[in-house]
């Protein structure tokens, strides 16, 4: 139950670490509650999407801006990270620190390519008149694809917080949690990125 | 001039904390200040009682509003509150209730009650829980300020666009609006994930889902409910807020967008937060009316049902708000058919009620006053629900004041009363003396009969052709005395609440010591001493049926078997963080208001870098030894 009293056995962590306590437990449970709650925001902000997208007033349509080399680069970059962050909590799983540090140094690396690319693209957008006040189109799509990149910011932030406290701390039934409910994080961003790849890029492109 | 106001303040602040403008000696002194100890806790049972304080004084406020709402309604061609500030009164009443009142006011009880029920020493999260209240707080300040800065809201609790928009609420008004419940909603959804992993995963052993009291069983339903209610209203409130503040064209016809958008996305929040709103209030009744009818709760397994159906159609109704929107007869039928469906398990629920008391040992005390009050006033409220969802009639009565009867039957029918009936009921658990039951009388029959002829002849009024949201009327409709009436119940109902005040009053002075089991009570929370020791149960009980606590006391056991030793207790230590956090939040809303985008993001600054402390904190709480503890077990 106590977090403090199980940190330093003898017998070294448990297989699973992040679930060996209460509080661990709790905050595992609550952190896919609060992934179901992402889930509807987005869920609003996709259906206001669908909803807007044919308004594009005199600015650019869909097919007309989007480019799939640099979209597919996204999607590559940020599904690779997905894995990486996988591997991460192997690591973890695994006892080893150092690696587990490389690989979130990893992920997080890859996540700030994709934020690179997604910034590009939006200066490329804006070029060609496509911008938040241009359109309701554009209102949603920005809204939608900012809330995402931002989470990644947010992602990308919070990882570099946790290899700081994983590098003083080590691996403990108090901090495997939260590298774990981080990893959830990022997989829940990158399952985002494949419904707005889906349904703004695709189903974009194809209109 | 706003934004070089704060940043100088904030700039003061800084400059002492760096050259040492306090010291160890006033820390210290701060520390123990009575307001320090409230600010920093993270007791489940002291946040109840802010969240109960707070939803006071915000019932206070609307309840005002609504008290000079009805008196210009009094007679036609009134003069007393004329135009703008009628339709900032009226915004501010509904938004007020609805979001800083019922809720609230409910999750101080819950706060208090659904981990004692369950046998919990204390919330899974109790570092959020004080956040969660911080930003509700801070969210209703930021709403009720604007009545001194810039002007109040005045859209309408549903702030429908396009009247929501610069071009038609210019000022600050509906910055307000959407900013406040930002903040609060933030609180909401942190509050509901807390109830959530707290009844899932800090269970006694032995307390199966199916032994959970009722009051429990709905907060579980609702905090459901908030967690995929509420994302969808903040990514609306957030639309909105761009729509005003960078020239967005979400909701702004003329840019492309769409204000119906805004219409589903503030009814699919906004219906089932007329049941998040609703069900806690079923569960104080259910376990009120088996206390004092002396039973157990009758149907138990098909009252869990009814709870979760009505939760489940409380999503797929949303519609029914917009039957006059045009969006053709499919749609209309089919969320016709889903809003009557809904009147199923609520009957369900009403009867189990009524064969709850057949046959049982009734006592009327004021709990159970308020609880039967509430089955006819409920009815009636769920009667005039199903004549609404016949679409062709809700042409007739849409927008007439006849809505305005129903949502009052069933908003002050059921939150209100089984918020009052919760708040007797509990009083004595949670502060340790008795309410006086002559003046909970006094409180019940004025109210009772004040809300009746508040809210009895606006279903005429509506049937009438009298709209609502309009400030005056003309005379010779027939509109006068069913107006005068209405008015008239406001002040017995205004009466009422005095009495209530008076009570509380009365009982923090002078309040009869209350045992811990002064109802003869049924369920786990009776089985420890009021008020509940900070860790609430010395050792975790053992449940071993449904109605624990009446299952050992039938057993003749005077407290509940413990299900492990008596050992140390783990507790949280209070936190500053949540505060200072809200205080980010606070700022940054502020600083949106009025569109100066700097002090807004310095605000949201303070909040990431207290996200960065918190997660850094290396804070295991304290434990309390089983000495300190042996008086609490013998005095249980």
């Amino acid at each position: 139950m106590k977090i403090e009293e199980k940190t330093a056995s003898v017998a070294g962590l448990p297989a699973e670490p992040e679930r060996a306590t209460l509080e661990g437990k709790n905050k595992i449970l609550g952190f896919w509650l609060f992934l179901g709650a992402e889930t509807t925001l987005f869920a609003t902000m996709f259906g206001t999407y669908l909803a807007l997208k044919g308004e594009t007033l005199d600015g650019p349509t869909p097919p007309e801006i989007f480019v799939m080399p640099v979209v597919a680069l996204a999607t590559v970059v940020l599904l690779t990270s997905s894995l990486t962050s996988v591997f991460a909590i192997m690591a973890m799983h695994q006892n080893d620190v150092k690696k587990m540090i490389r690989w979130f140094g990893l992920t997080i690396l890859l996540g700030a390519v994709f934020l690179g690319v997604e910034i590009y693209e939006f200066i490329e957008y804006t070029h060609l008149g496509h911008t938040l006040t241009s359109s309701a189109f554009g209102s949603s799509f920005y809204l939608l694809l900012g809330t995402h990149g931002s989470h990644v910011l947010y992602g990308v932030c919070w990882i570099i917080g946790l290899m700081i406290q994983a590098r003083h701390k080590g691996i403990t039934v108090h901090t495997a949690p939260k590298f774990y409910v981080a990893s959830l994080y990022w997989h829940f961003v990158d399952v985002v990125w494949v419904f707005i790849f889906t349904v703004v890029y695709l189903m974009g492109m194809m209109a | 001039m706003a934004t070089l106001i704060i940043l100088i303040v904030v700039a003061l602040f800084l400059a002492a904390i760096l050259t040492g403008g306090y010291n160890e000696q006033y820390l210290d002194r701060v520390k123990q200040n009575w307001l320090w100890d409230w600010i920093t806790t993270v007791d489940h049972k002291k946040i109840g009682i802010l969240y109960l304080i707070g939803g006071g004084l915000f019932f206070a406020i609307a309840g005002l509003e609504s008290l000079l709402i009805r008196i210009q309604l009094m007679f036609p061609n009134n003069k007393f509150i004329l135009g703008d500030v009628f339709n900032q009164l009226l915004t501010m009443h509904g938004t007020t209730m609805i979001f800083l009142v019922a809720l609230p006011v409910l999750f101080g009880l819950m706060n208090v009650i659904v981990p004692l029920q369950i046998g919990a020493r204390d919330v899974a999260f109790p570092f959020l829980n004080s956040l969660g209240f911080w930003l509700y707080f801070a969210g209703g300040l930021l709403l009720n300020i604007s009545w001194i800065f810039g002007g109040a809201p005045d859209a309408g609790w549903t702030s429908y666009a396009t009247l929501a928009l610069n071009d038609f609420s210019p000022g600050p008004g509906v910055n307000y609006y959407v900013l406040g419940l930002q903040i609060a909603g933030i609180g909401t959804l942190i509050s509901g994930i807390n109830f959530l992993v707290t009844i899932i995963n800090m269970r006694a052993p032995g307390m199966t889902y199916l032994r959970l009291p009722l009051f429990t069983w709905t907060t579980f339903v609702t905090s459901a409910l908030i967690l995929f209610a509420f994302p969808p209203l903040t990514a609306g409130l957030f639309m909105m807020m761009f729509d005003r503040l960078f020239e967005t064209n979400f909701f702004a016809t003329n840019g492309g967008g769409n204000a119906t958008v805004w219409q589903h996305i503030f009814w699919i929040f906004g219906h089932p937060e007329v049941y998040i709103l609703v069900l806690p209030a079923f569960g104080v009744f259910s376990d009120v009316i088996s206390t004092f009818s002396k039973k157990r709760l009758f149907g138990y397994h098909s009252m869990v049902f009814a709870v979760v159906l009505i939760g489940f159609l409380g999503f797929m109704v949303w519609v029914h708000h917009m039957f006059t929107v045009g969006l053709g007869p499919i749609a209309n039928t089919i969320f016709a058919v889903a809003t009557m469906a809904i009147a199923v398990p609520t009957g369900i629920k009403v009867f189990n009620w009524l064969f709850t008391m057949l046959g049982g040992r009734i006592r009327f005390t004021t709990a159970m006053l308020f609880a039967t009050g509430f089955i006819v006033a409920f009815v009636m409220g769920g009667v005039t629900g199903v004549m609404l969802a016949v679409v062709p009639a809700d042409l007739q009565f849409h927008d007439t004041y006849f809505v305005v009867a129903h949502f009052h039957y069933v908003i002050i029918g059921g939150v209100v009363l089984g918020f009052f009936s919760g708040f007797y009921y509990w009083w004595p658990k949670i502060f340790g003396t008795f309410l006086d039951e002559k003046w909970g009388k006094w409180h019940f029959w004025l109210f009772y009969l004040g809300f009746h002829l508040t809210f009895f002849p606006q279903h005429f009024l509506g049937l009438f052709g009298m709209p609502r949201r309009v400030f005056t009327y003309e005379a010779g409709y027939g509109l006068e005395l069913n107006n005068l009436l209405s008015t008239l119940g406001t002040f017995l109902m205004t009466a009422g609440v005095f009495c209530l005040v008076f009570n509380v009053l009365r009982t923090v002075i002078k309040g009869q010591q209350a045992p811990g089991d002064p109802w003869d009570g049924r369920t786990l929370e009776w089985s420890i001493s009021s008020p509940p020791p900070e860790y609430n149960f010395a050792q975790v009980p053992q449940i071993r049926g449904l109605d624990a606590w009446w299952l050992e006391k039938q057993e003749g056991n005077d407290r509940m078997p413990p299900a492990e030793p008596l050992g140390p207790i783990h507790m949280p230590s209070p936190n500053y963080l949540p505060f200072v956090m809200t205080l980010g939040f606070f700022i940054s809303g502020l600083g949106f208001v009025f569109h100066s985008i700097e002090v807004g993001f310095l605000g949201l600054a303070v909040v990431i870098v207290t996200l960065y402390v918190r997660s850094f904190e290396e804070d295991h709480g304290y434990h309390l030894h089983p000495k300190e503890l042996e008086e609490g077990v013998n005095g249980s």
